[in-house]
């Protein structure tokens, strides 16, 4: 990947365009690979952490083609809309809600190599653009003309905005320490000792914002299935349906690497084992990440509304206030 | 001039990392187009609603609840666009930037509790 850090570093123009597309075509198909596994991955881990086997008939014993034959699926699904649905934003809300998703990968750096877009605002950059997602539920529950999705939409709002609060408070402290918004420098000042153990308290807020921001369990009431039968996207089908289900994956596949970055060091091996490469590093702890992910949606059951309010509001903003005043006094005193 | 080339560079990949985002859908949609059968009917075109008729536009007003959080988030989420430039530079600023940064999350902070207090952020 020496290459691309000399594209980087070279004038911009129509030639770096095209050997940046052809850089991203590839990294699109890892990621649509990663979503196709990682959901029958997370159906698997769901399915034997509950004592079932899950999918295990198409492709094998272990269901290896299950998520390419529901892809195949939905792309043959007539793709049906309400007569009531307000068409142009009907049409326009899954794109929405899914060019976010990938827009952040952008800043996100994989090893000290591969590292798309250098941006000294990093950070600052994937918190806003992975808000703008929010845009496309609300747009889908409005556009559908559907109460049941009106109020996923709604709730997804409420929900997405209450905990995007404590998620970016609980980013400054690791901001305090490394100086600097740089994805790259984040991970580079974390060689020796990662940011998990400097800031426990941010790290356990920012991880509970995430799987608030990424609406899983126990916080997936947006979708509800036994209240809200799908929540906002109940009236899409086929490959419309699809995209949301798409940029939901992906922005799992985001947060866990943004969390290997800010918290787990990123490429940087544990100390001894620096023979093994940076990308492997990478992929281990974007792995756990991802499965611990699993493990709560398999564990926990889902809040009420009124919980899911109140523990963003009451507990998790007061916790992430007082851990930015409490690293500061921290980098202070020892650093 | 390599920094302003990286600079330049990293936006000119935001852009293609755009492009491919929405590339994805219009293609995905366009070959989906020749694949998949359309016969719309008058019961198909229908709003869900868990097999009832359904009745009413869904675009009723909404609880006022959704629009205090609204007001909230505002507040707080500029709260942490003055955090981010602080945090950045701390090393330069020192001491006194920290006082000054704790009187202001502590202003925040009370206005949290006066919100708390007026039950805004009771879920009713």
């Amino acid at each position: 990947m020496e290459w691309l850090a000399e594209r980087l570093a070279q004038a911009p123009g129509l030639e770096n365009m095209l050997y940046f597309l052809a850089i991203t075509l590839p990294l699109l198909s890892i990621i649509l690979g990663f979503v196709t596994y990682a959901i029958l991955a997370e159906r698997k881990v769901i399915g034997y952490i509950q004592l079932r086997y899950g999918p295990n008939r198409v492709g094998g014993r272990f269901g290896l083609l299950q998520t390419v034959a529901d892809v195949l699926k939905l792309l043959i699904k007539e793709d049906t809309r309400p007569k009531l649905a307000d068409k142009p934003l009907y049409i326009l809300a899954p794109i929405i809600a899914f060019v976010p998703s990938f827009a952040i990968l952008v800043a996100i750096p994989i090893t000290e190599t591969l590292t798309f877009a250098n941006m000294g605002v990093g950070l600052l950059y994937v918190i806003a653009v992975s808000g703008l997602s929010t845009i496309g539920m609300v747009t889908a529950g409005w556009a559908s003309n559907n109460k049941y999705a009106l109020m996923g939409g709604m709730r997804a709002v409420a929900q997405m905005i209450s905990y995007e609060v404590p998620l970016i408070m609980s980013a400054v402290g690791v901001v305090l320490f490394a100086g600097s918004l740089n994805l790259t420098v984040i991970v580079e000042q974390q060689q020796f000792v990662p940011y998990i153990l400097l800031q426990p308290i941010g790290f356990i807020v920012f991880f509970i914002a995430a799987t608030a921001e990424l609406n899983r369990t126990p916080f997936d009431l947006p979708e509800a299935e036994s209240e809200l039968i799908a929540g906002y996207h109940v009236e899409y089908s086929g490959f419309r349906w699809a995209m949301f289900m798409l940029s939901e994956y992906v922005y799992l596949f985001a947060m866990s690497a943004l969390i290997t970055v800010l918290f787990l060091g990123g490429w940087n091996p544990i100390i001894g084992l620096g023979f093994i490469p940076d990308v492997v590093w990478f992929a281990l702890k974007f792995s756990i990440v991802v499965f611990v992910f699993m493990w709560i949606r398999a564990t926990l059951p889902r809040l009420r509304a009124d919980q899911l309010m109140e523990f963003g509001w009451k507990v998790l903003l007061p916790v992430a206030m007082f851990n930015i005043f409490f690293s500061a006094v921290l980098k202070e005193l020892f650093f | 001039m390599e920094s302003l080339n990286i600079y330049q560079n990293s936006y000119l990949f935001v852009i293609v990392f755009l492009f491919v985002a929405l590339m994805l859908p219009i293609v995905a949609l366009s070959v989906g187009r020749l694949l998949r059968p359309n016969q719309p009917t008058e019961q198909k075109m229908l709003t869900y609603e868990s097999g009832m008729e359904p009745f009413q536009d869904a675009r009723v007003q909404f609880h006022v609840r959704y629009y205090l959080f609204a007001l909230l988030f505002v507040i707080f989420d500029v709260e942490t666009v003055f955090l981010y430039p602080w945090a950045v530079a701390y090393e330069k600023l020192g001491v006194f930037a920290l006082i000054e940064m704790l009187i202001f999350i502590v202003m925040l902070f009370l206005g949290l509790v006066y919100a708390w207090k007026k039950k805004v952020l009771k879920w009713r």
